[in-house]
């Protein structure tokens, strides 16, 4: 009975919206990829130059937004790595994607041990804090699981209307799926499917890396080694379970989101007879299982790591 | 289709388009040399020529894809008339200069809409919405003008093959094309469809529009067209009006030589060698599916399986090579129930199959020309010593082959990715053909061949059908089937007709048929309309 409890409260959901706003970012900047017909592995690193570069300019003295900005400029110019090896070059998407992987977190790693030799414990920034919105923030429930967020979490949820409205309403977002479909098709028509492709794999990773900051600003206040955990990868696993759709991706990053917050309270209800572990392992089994309902079905975009090259057809 | 429509020529025509002397290498290849063409306004051309004969290279030039190494691509202005050099290597300027192009394999983005797919790219795109308003009254009036009716608001992916090539060319004309080049338009169309595809662009051609068709089928271009230019080798061999030339003299000057015709004798078909009884398979998937289907293959008989490509084809072919089993019904062989689906169980009985597509599932590239022809004997004792390949016999053999079919390849050690379409299928004949099969299964074995290829193909299957083997050919080109089969049933929606024999077939009435019409529905409406019962 106290486990059905549990889902009936504003602070499980608050924690699961919480849980879920690294990854709608991670979803929403790999939809964006794949939509325009490039995978992107680098997202586990992506994220933790986001996570690095954001904290570290906030720590430098940057204000927050400012770390925002700088984290999305990390992410873009690994984005923009990826992009060049994958779609002039068109070279294999998971070899390059990995490799951008290593390569950004072994070079946020680096920068934060080289600027901070000597530190024990890792430094504290002031995150973002609990917004608190006249009215909507005293409403019952939805007030302390909605409106009482940061401002990152609600700048996720606006994301995904805006990234919603650029892939369905506006020419670009036309361009970005047929790219994704049929790149010969955009050629046909004029326009440039490198400057598409990179253009959307540069601003994907922009929105991953906010992701990846959204740790270090706003869930917490530092940063530390492994803190991405393989967030990332679960982003890539949801971007199949939402359809490329920004909508199922907000849905996706929930249920995970709620997974993940579900077990940590059962944990401490019934933690007595099974060892951690299992609990912690219960939202990834989750994922694979809706994984195996919604994929098999899946309807990839056609082009998705089938590299283009102009003059060839 | 009887006979070729004149040029509109109320006024004087005026040239639109001058390719001059235009020369394209590919290392030491010489794909284009030299070739001149004029295009004038209201004009249809026929450009022909075999695989290889630098078609597609020239249009590719004209629409910016490659650039000439010599010569010029000029257009007239769409309002002074003035012929002006066309920037090379853009197809931006191509698609300004009112070039339109059909390629065969159409530019479609499936997820989109027909909507989306024609105002993809004309529109600024950093704009916060999409007007569709003017796009769609501008379409509606191009719609209604030309006959290309075709609902816009479907995905591509749900239109049929015809309708995505209408989508295509309302691509070009919405984006006001004065030239409107069609790569092998008619290749993928039932017989109706490239009469309908006709009528539509002699419409167009009468409003002032040039039309380029690239084709290689000599009877859809003496119907259409207004003039033929011919390539070969790269180079321009001939140029005439349409109702100067005659079909054998274009033949030749495409192939550069006589080309043999094969003819079927008649011949007396033996005990039955497959016969299916009521076969139903569904996957859900009308291609992949087949309704109470029943057929019957003779020794010395070609039984050709009439359809446009996707109606069940697929799924028949699978069928037959073992592949797949069907869901109901049984299928014989030699009179004996099979029990057992499995490949090579069915080659083993003397089945052997030339795959639809043969680059994908007749042969593996990177594995060399000695490889692919041993690839399904690799069992046999013949190929073994002491339980290893025998590398020797199998290069011996490959020798062999590749003389007795004039297969043109470096060697038997060549990587067979290095062979063109036409000698890849002559390995796939050597390779089914020398084991002297009992049944041979032709899934499309001459569709994308030149014309010399193609007839080299006719003649080894009727070869084989006088040697005693039983034919099942599907093909959805309606002079092959008539040519080679004795007997000929229609393939639609999985479900196939009964047999009809090769004297009483009408051409028209399967091009009907194909389409989806039942033979007696068919006879039924003559009979009404006051034709011949």
């Amino acid at each position: 009975m106290e486990i059905i409890d549990i889902l009936l409260t504003a602070n499980f959901w608050a924690a699961a919206l919480r849980i879920a706003t690294p990854l709608i970012f991670g979803v929403l900047g790999a939809l964006i990829c794949e939509r325009a017909g490039v995978l992107n592995l680098g997202i586990e690193g992506i994220f933790t130059a986001g996570a690095m570069a954001g904290w570290m300019a906030v720590w430098l003295g940057a204000g927050l937004w400012g770390g925002v900005l700088v984290a999305a400029l990390a992410g873009g110019f690994f984005g923009l790595i990826h992009a060049i090896l994958t779609v002039p070059l068109g070279l294999s998407q998971h070899v390059s994607g990995i490799g951008v992987t290593l390569l950004a977190t072994s070079l946020s790693y680096f920068t934060y041990r080289t600027a901070l030799p000597d530190v024990t414990s890792p430094p504290r920034i002031i995150p973002f804090q609990p917004l608190d919105i006249p009215i909507l923030s005293d409403l019952p429930f939805i007030g302390p699981a909605l409106f009482s967020q940061t401002a990152l979490t609600m700048l996720a949820l606006v994301m995904v209307f805006v990234t919603g409205w650029v892939l369905y309403r506006t020419p670009l977002g036309l361009a970005i799926r047929a790219v994704g479909d049929n790149p010969s098709a955009v050629e046909a028509q004029g326009l440039s499917v490198y400057a598409l492709r990179i253009g959307a794999v540069v601003a994907g990773s922009a929105l991953m890396a906010v992701g990846g900051a959204f740790l270090t600003m706003s869930a917490f206040d530092a940063f530390f080694f492994g803190m991405i955990n393989g967030r990332g990868w679960v982003c890539i696993a949801l971007t199949v379970f939402a359809s490329w759709r920004p909508g199922k991706a907000l849905l996706g990053a929930l249920l995970f989101g709620a997974f993940d917050a579900f077990q940590v309270r059962l944990q401490t209800e019934v933690g007595a007879f099974l060892p951690s572990q299992v609990f912690l392992m219960m939202p990834y089994l989750l994922s694979i299982a809706a994984l195996i309902i919604v994929a098999r079905k899946a309807d990839y975009p056609k082009a998705l790591l089938v590299p283009w090259f102009k003059g060839q057809r | 289709m009887s006979s070729a429509a004149t040029p509109s020529t109320e006024t004087s025509p005026q040239l639109l388009l001058k390719l001059a002397a235009i020369t394209k290498r590919f290392g030491p290849l010489i794909a284009n040399d030299a070739i001149d063409l004029d295009v004038h306004r209201g004009e249809i051309v026929a450009l022909l020529g075999e695989n290889g004969a630098g078609k597609t290279t020239l249009m590719n030039i004209l629409f910016g894809h490659y650039v000439a190494d010599e010569g010029a691509v000029m257009v007239a202005g769409a309002d002074d008339n003035i012929l002006a050099t066309l920037e090379p290597g853009a197809p931006q300027a191509a698609l300004d200069a009112g070039i339109g192009m059909v390629h065969q394999h159409f530019t479609l983005a499936e997820n989109l809409t027909g909507l989306d797919n024609i105002v993809l790219g004309t529109e600024p795109i950093f704009r916060l919405r999409r007007d569709r308003t003017k796009a769609r009254a501008k379409l509606d009036h191009l719609m209604s003008g030309s006959g290309l009716n075709v609902d816009l608001n479907q995905p591509v992916h749900k239109l049929t093959v015809g309708e995505k090539q209408r989508v295509e060319i309302l691509k070009a004309l919405y984006r006001d094309a004065r030239l409107l080049v069609l790569d092998e338009p008619t290749a993928v169309l039932t017989p109706q469809e490239a009469d309908s595809l006709f009528a539509i662009l002699r419409k167009l051609a009468a409003t002032g529009l040039a039309v380029i068709i690239i084709a290689h089928k000599l009877a859809e271009v003496l119907a259409v067209s207004h003039r033929i230019a011919i390539l070969r080798g790269g180079k321009k061999v001939g140029e005439m009006t349409t109702d100067q030339a005659d079909r054998r003299s274009i033949a030749e000057l495409m192939v550069g030589r006589d080309v043999p015709i094969s003819k079927r004798r008649e011949r007396t078909p033996g005990a039955e060698v497959i016969s299916l009884h009521n076969i139903t398979i569904d996957r859900g998937d009308a291609r992949r599916s087949l309704h109470n289907v029943s057929l019957l293959a003779r020794e010395g008989e070609i039984l050709g399986i009439a359809g446009v490509s996707g109606n069940g084809q697929a799924a028949l072919a699978q069928l037959i090579a073992g592949l797949d089993r069907p869901d109901s019904g049984t299928v014989e062989i030699f009179g004996e129930p099979v029990t057992k689906f499995d490949a090579h169980q069915f080659a083993q009985n003397g089945i052997a199959r030339i795959p639809e597509d043969r680059h994908h599932d007749g042969m593996i590239g990177s594995m060399t020309v000695a490889e692919n022809i041993a690839i399904e004997d690799v069992r046999s004792r013949d190929y073994q010593k002491f339980g290893f390949l025998d590398f020797d016999a199998i290069r011996k053999r490959a020798e062999h082959a590749i003389a007795d079919y004039d297969v043109r390849c470096p060697g038997p050690d060549a990587p067979a990715r290095l062979l063109s379409g036409g000698n890849i299928q002559k390995l796939i004949l050597a390779r089914v053909l020398e084991k002297s099969p009992k049944l041979i299964l032709a899934n499309q074995p001459s569709r994308g061949l030149d014309v010399g290829a193609q007839s080299e193909v006719h003649r080894r299957l009727l070869e084989a059908r006088e040697g005693g083997a039983a034919v099942i050919l599907i093909s959805e080109d309606l002079d092959e089937l008539l040519t080679l089969s004795d007997q000929i049933a229609v393939i639609h929606a999985g479900h196939v007709s009964p047999v009809i024999a090769a004297g009483d077939i009408d051409r028209s009435e399967l091009g009907l048929m194909m389409a989806g019409q039942k033979k007696n529905e068919h006879n039924a409406d003559t009979r009404a309309a006051g034709g011949p019962a």
